[in-house]
């Protein structure tokens, strides 16, 4: 395969063999800023007002006006920055000139080729690295709505601006061509939306738009180091429509490819409803922005002082919270994902001070404490159900419903199983309940004997109907393996 | 003409113009060619000086970091932004559908 100077690629030359593909992913990702305040001026950056009444003349671009930049929106955008473990350098702002209805100075004012943040990474919780190119600022445009032709841009009778969000801070994410897959690709955007909340750059929401995701999807033979020739799909409104866009924008060019044609360079409109991409546009008639420096705007460059405070007082990150729970639960980082992203990392952490079972304590936070308000859990009560559990006098289930009335109204974890009638089954009683069944089965105790695995389940059955399935299913297999052995 | 020496040439203005959205008449391409070539020329004065070890200048004013705190202010009053639209629809601009881009 080779790559033609107009950044075409041809197919492969040879028929026959199967080829190995590659999908080969960067992400472009714009964020709304969590400012008070538009970029530029001082309206309102806020979702869902009346249309048309967070303007002004700056958002409005009336002759005259004049922007001056939110300093809360370029700490923002240091905060990430830092987060993302980019260099933050001095920076300027250019004009991007294009005319569109929903920008009213025919021109969007963005950061070129000095960008305020530039080569980061983001570990995602699999432990690789995502490369970060750079993370700029720029302001939003207004909002169009297409009325006719059933809302499709190009079919639309007239379209409808609300201009309250012209001159919203965005910061535009860059990441370097990483990424290799659908999978990666949301495991990607689900960790930078969470730095984004951990540093309180944005709320970072795909379905209100505060967080837009566009897709740079190219494929190569696997082993290959050149990239393939990239199309940029569009309209990823949430993780899984970007799983399933990049799958599909992957294999129709392995498809292209396979069949001796070739992939041309395009933006690719993602069709949620048919589950296809479809042409907006080719390279040829891809814009050329003329970018030159905002002669209305001084440089940017923020002093050590400043970078040294943004950084000071910046939170845990998910990645260090990963890793200091997994080195305290002695699991991989990637196992305690789930954990961190609920929040529940300090609440395991506590409760594992107060003596608790770190495998229970994961347990339970993965599984039985999705969406309860935990914060009012004590870590001490929940470190001494898991005691109770590892010492065989709750079973699984008991725990569960024990742990389930802690979250409720609190309280000593002993004292809710006493009075739920889980109390210990002492080991020598249990004992006896085996016994007891072992003796009333003879024909299935030989065939357990006889290493019939099958029958555990039958003897554990029974001996939880003799208990009214007060005794722990583990320690029963336990009781038999011990009783077959002797 | 001859001064422009080949600095811009007819097809260079038509293209600029198309990304202005300037339809100019072939009168009018050869008038802005020869005109937008002197100021090239004029431009090009600088290119003599000796500009070794000079920063390139971002901005007449020797300022940065220019910024303002991110507390609201007031804005305009909307029936009053909505009287310089072309026409209104649901408090919005009603605009033409967006042509010239997509196919």
């Amino acid at each position: 395969m080779t790559t033609t100077q107009d950044g075409i690629t041809e197919g492969p030359a040879t028929e026959g063999t199967a080829t190995e593909w590659e999908t080969v992913v960067g992400l472009e990702v714009h964020c709304e800023l969590a400012t008070a305040t538009k970029l530029f001026c001082g309206c309102r950056n806020a979702f869902g007002d009346e249309p048309n009444t967070n303007v002004c003349p700056v958002c409005l671009g009336l002759p005259g006006s004049l922007p001056v930049l939110n300093r809360q929106a370029v700490e923002l955008a240091m905060r990430l920055g830092e987060a993302l473990g980019c260099t933050v350098r001095p920076s300027l702002f250019h004009r991007k000139n294009y005319f569109y209805p929903d920008m009213p100075k025919d021109y969007q004012i963005s950061q070129y080729d000095q960008p305020i943040n530039v080569d980061g990474f983001l570990e995602l919780p699999d432990g690789s690295r995502v490369g970060i190119e750079r993370a700029h600022l720029e302001e939003d445009t207004g909002k169009s709505t297409h009325v006719g032709g059933g809302g499709r841009i190009h079919e639309a009778d007239h379209s409808l601006v609300d201009y309250n969000r012209s001159g919203v801070p965005l910061v535009e994410i860059v990441s370097r061509p990483d990424l290799r897959s659908g999978e990666q690709a949301r495991a990607y955007v689900n960790e930078l939306r969470a730095v984004l909340l951990a540093t309180g750059a944005s709320d970072a929401r795909m379905e209100e738009g505060s967080m837009r995701v566009d897709a740079n999807v190219s494929v190569r033979p696997a082993g290959s180091s050149t990239l393939g020739t990239r199309c940029e799909v569009k309209n990823l409104n949430s993780t899984r429509s970007l799983g399933r866009a990049i799958e599909y924008e992957a294999r129709r060019q392995i498809d292209l490819l396979t069949a001796g044609e070739r992939v041309v360079q395009q933006t690719r409109h993602w069709d949620e409803a048919d589950g296809r991409t479809h042409v907006l546009r080719s390279k040829e008639e891809a814009f050329d922005y003329r970018y030159f420096p905002e002669p209305d705007l001084v440089p940017l460059a923020p002093d050590d002082a400043w970078r040294h405070a943004v950084r000071q007082s910046l939170p845990a990150l998910p990645a260090d919270r990963r890793r200091r729970l997994a080195a305290a639960t002695g699991v991989a980082p990637g196992d305690v994902a789930v954990v961190v992203e609920r929040g529940l990392d300090e609440l395991v952490l506590a409760a594992l001070d107060a003596g608790g079972e770190a495998q229970r304590l994961l347990v339970h936070a993965e599984h039985d404490l999705a969406g309860e308000p935990a914060d009012a859990l004590d870590p001490a009560a929940l470190a001494a159900l898991t005691r109770m559990e590892v010492a065989g006098q709750l079973t699984a289930t008991q725990a569960k419903a024990v742990l389930a009335e802690l979250v409720a109204s609190g309280g000593d974890p002993a004292e809710i199983a006493r009075a739920k009638g889980f109390e210990a089954m002492a080991d020598d009683a249990l004992a006896a309940a085996v016994d007891e069944v072992i003796t009333a089965n003879p024909d299935a105790w030989e065939r357990y004997q006889g290493g019939d695995a099958k029958v555990t389940g039958f003897f554990v059955g029974q001996v939880m109907k003799a208990t009214r399935g007060r005794a722990d299913g583990k320690v029963v297999t336990r009781l038999l393996r011990e009783r077959a052995g002797a | 003409m001859g001064a422009m020496g080949g600095r811009i040439s007819r097809d260079d203005v038509a293209y600029v113009a198309g990304l202005a959205r300037l339809e100019l008449t072939d009168d009018e391409l050869e008038l802005f060619t020869g005109q937008l070539a002197a100021v090239l020329d004029h431009a090009a004065d600088v290119e003599a000086l000796d500009t070794e070890g000079v920063v390139p200048t971002a901005h007449p004013l020797p300022l940065a970091n220019v910024l303002r705190d991110d507390v609201v202010r007031p804005g305009l009053d909307r029936d009053e932004v909505l009287k310089a639209a072309p026409a209104v629809e649901e408090q919005r601009f009603r605009v033409p559908p967006v042509l010239g881009e997509l196919p």
